[in-house]
């Protein structure tokens, strides 16, 4: 199945499991991006709402309705409009549950069905914003493959919490075997898609898919381990130091910006927390809004040219004394 | 029904002269934000709610969050971040909230709440329920975007909101004139919604408009926005006191001081009947102050409690 199919049918599966849920977003009967279509007819209109432009309003009345007792997928298409809502998510729905002592819960996903680079759609349709929402504590989500994105989105919807639901844009195409059944992939918990024992490759989102074919480019060379995060918060840190433990090296290739980025999160903590026999590294996305021209967007995202030079580099390096 | 009146806008009044009392003492940490000179608009309002019916609050909140019933020795307790505080001690005056009685909570972000409360409205629709949802915001409020936005959807959909614009001539230091352009009453009746000014210092006009915009909400007939123009006696917030600004005029505070609602109220009632309920208010707020004193502090090792409703505990700001 591919990875969008996925999406919607775990939108499908839960809005018939639970009449309590509902979805709201710009274009969502017509479904621009596809994973709302024919949801209006199979579930009703009034499950279905189509909003004005009106970003920071329609995610505060999903906040409302969840106060009231609704679940909410809330769509945005296109990352940037989670700028907008930034108010609304990390400073509303995300502190509601602290700020009333226990009261309220906010049982909301905003979903992106596309977000980071696609190719020339220039600088204001290319983030990936996940680094702000895991710095905000709000649980962050992004899935790499298409059995995980129908799992993830499964336990993200059945999470009391509000919850950021990015799905990679370069990943959507990408298939992999949907189990029929409806299951849940739980949030922090990461996954190893291959063991390797030279160097532990921590790759974020559609990133995984790159860093799989370069371990299997370099397999004659060097053994890596592709460690796919798939909740950036919660983040399952114990399968991480089990991978390090093994390896002992670390490798980060993160597609956001290079400062205060996912990456640095990863490695300040792997440095503080794990038994690292060398330095590590991190091959991210430059601190650049993403030039429109092909070749200048391709040279501001992280490569597999240079994750592969981050990789022998540090599989080189000498062993700490 | 105008002794009931006075008793809450009482009660409201001296609450928060007890609070600048207990922040002065310390007491309570940070600031408050006092709403003496503008309760008849939360009494007015509040007086046509149900228990069950929604409202979103301010920053400016102790009026509405009493007004919809909660219960004062909680809320106290609240302020002076105590566990037994409504919240908790989580909250504390500017996220103050009561779930059981609708009270969406005070909101720290001008005209955040709006929103909530078309959501909120939206499921009473969907449930026919027949809740009715209130936000409270200010004229401040009336220039943010997402005011704007849920006042757009709300009159589409005609969904039972009230849009309850407390005009007290001032965002902060800001006067209106030097703010908003136009007429609120015209913006709101743009958007094809009921609209009209009610004059806030009388509790009686607020409680008649708002009736007849609860009266519309759960007829099915759509949202109505209330300009209820009011004054607020003090400063934005309490550490005003002290920083000696000069954006309004002493004549201009002893004007609407004439006008004061608890003196206007309480001057229908005879001499004997207020007396009785200023002196059961007094003693409703010694138990109030009292309760919160002798509540629980909170243990500092509870601090990453009630972050995730999941249960998820939060990072640590050092490694284990």
């Amino acid at each position: 199945m591919r990875y969008q199919q996925a999406l919607g049918k775990a939108l499908r599966d839960e809005m018939a499991r639970d009449p309590g849920l509902f979805v709201v977003g710009e274009d969502v009967r017509e479904s621009l991006r596809g994973v709302t279509k024919g949801l209006a007819e199979e579930f009703g209109a009034n499950r279905v709402l189509d909003m004005p432009i009106s970003e920071q309003m329609f995610t505060g009345f999903a906040t409302g309705a969840a106060l009231a007792g609704r679940r909410c997928v809330v769509e945005y298409q296109i990352p940037s409009l989670l700028y907008l809502a930034f108010e609304q998510i990390a400073n509303q729905a995300q502190k509601l549950h602290l700020m009333t002592g226990g009261q309220a819960k906010v049982p909301v996903v905003y979903f992106v069905p596309g977000s980071g680079a696609r190719l020339g759609l220039a600088a204001q349709h290319s983030d990936h914003p996940y680094s702000l929402f895991a710095h905000a504590g709000v649980k962050t989500v992004l899935p790499a493959t298409a059995a995980d994105a129908y799992g993830l989105l499964v336990a993200s919807i059945r999470d009391d919490d509000p919850v950021v639901f990015l799905a990679p844009a370069a990943a959507l195409p990408t298939r992999e075997e949907v189990p029929d059944e409806p299951f849940v992939v739980p949030l922090g918990s990461g996954r190893i898609h291959r063991e390797g024992h030279d160097v532990t490759v921590v790759a974020v989102g559609h990133l995984v898919h790159d860093a799989l074919a370069l371990a299997d480019e370099l397999a004659d060379e060097i053994s890596m381990e592709v460690f796919d995060p798939r909740t950036l918060y919660p983040f399952d840190w114990e399968l991480l130091a089990a991978s390090i433990g093994r390896t002992g090296r670390l490798v980060v290739y993160d597609d956001a910006n290079r400062t205060c980025g996912l990456a640095a999160e990863i490695i300040a903590t792997a440095a503080e927390e794990m038994p690292l026999l060398a330095p590590p590294k991190r091959v991210t996305r430059a601190d650049v809004p993403i030039p429109f021209a092909v070749e200048l967007e391709l040279a501001a995202l992280p490569s597999r040219e240079q994750l592969a030079a981050a990789v022998r580099h540090v599989v080189r390096e000498e062993v700490r004394g | 029904m105008t002794a009931e009146l006075y008793r809450t806008m009482r009660t409201i009044r001296r609450f928060e002269e007890r609070v600048v009392d207990l922040v002065n003492a310390n007491e309570i940490a940070g600031v408050t934000h006092e709403y003496v000179g503008q309760e008849a608009v939360a009494t007015g309002v509040c007086a046509a709610l149900q228990r069950d019916d929604v409202i979103t609050s301010t920053h400016r909140g102790h009026g509405h969050v009493i007004a919809k019933g909660a219960d004062v020795r909680r809320m106290m307790a609240e302020l002076l971040g105590r566990v037994d505080g409504l919240n908790r001690g989580r909250g504390g005056s500017m996220h103050i909230a009561d779930f059981a009685l609708g009270i969406y909570g005070a909101n720290g972000i001008v005209a955040a709440g709006a929103p909530f409360a078309a959501g909120a409205a939206w499921t009473a629709v969907q449930d026919a329920s027949g809740v009715v949802a209130a936000t409270f915001f200010g004229d401040g409020g009336a220039n943010q975007g997402i005011l704007h936005e849920t006042m757009n959807l709300a009159a589409l959909w005609r969904l039972p909101v009230i849009f309850v614009c407390e005009n007290n001539g001032y965002a902060v230091t800001l006067s209106q004139a030097r703010s908003t352009a136009g007429s609120l009453i015209e913006r709101a009746a743009a958007y094809g919604m009921a609209a009209e000014a009610v004059d806030g210092m009388d509790v009686d006009a607020v409680l008649d408009a708002a009736r007849g915009a609860v009266e519309r909400a759960r007829a099915g007939e759509g949202p109505t926005f209330l300009e209820c123009r009011t004054y607020r006696f003090f400063g934005h917030h309490t550490a005003e006191r002290t920083m000696k600004l000069g954006y309004r005029t002493d004549d201009e505070i002893a004007s609407w001081r004439e006008r004061d609602p608890l003196l206007v109220t309480g001057r229908g009632l005879g001499e004997a009947v207020r007396a009785q309920i200023d002196e059961d208010v007094e003693q409703l707020l010694d138990e109030a102050v009292e309760f919160a004193r002798q509540s629980g502090r909170p243990d500092p090792v509870d601090a990453f409690d009630h972050v995730y409703a999941s249960g998820l505990r939060p990072r640590s700001g050092v490694a284990s």
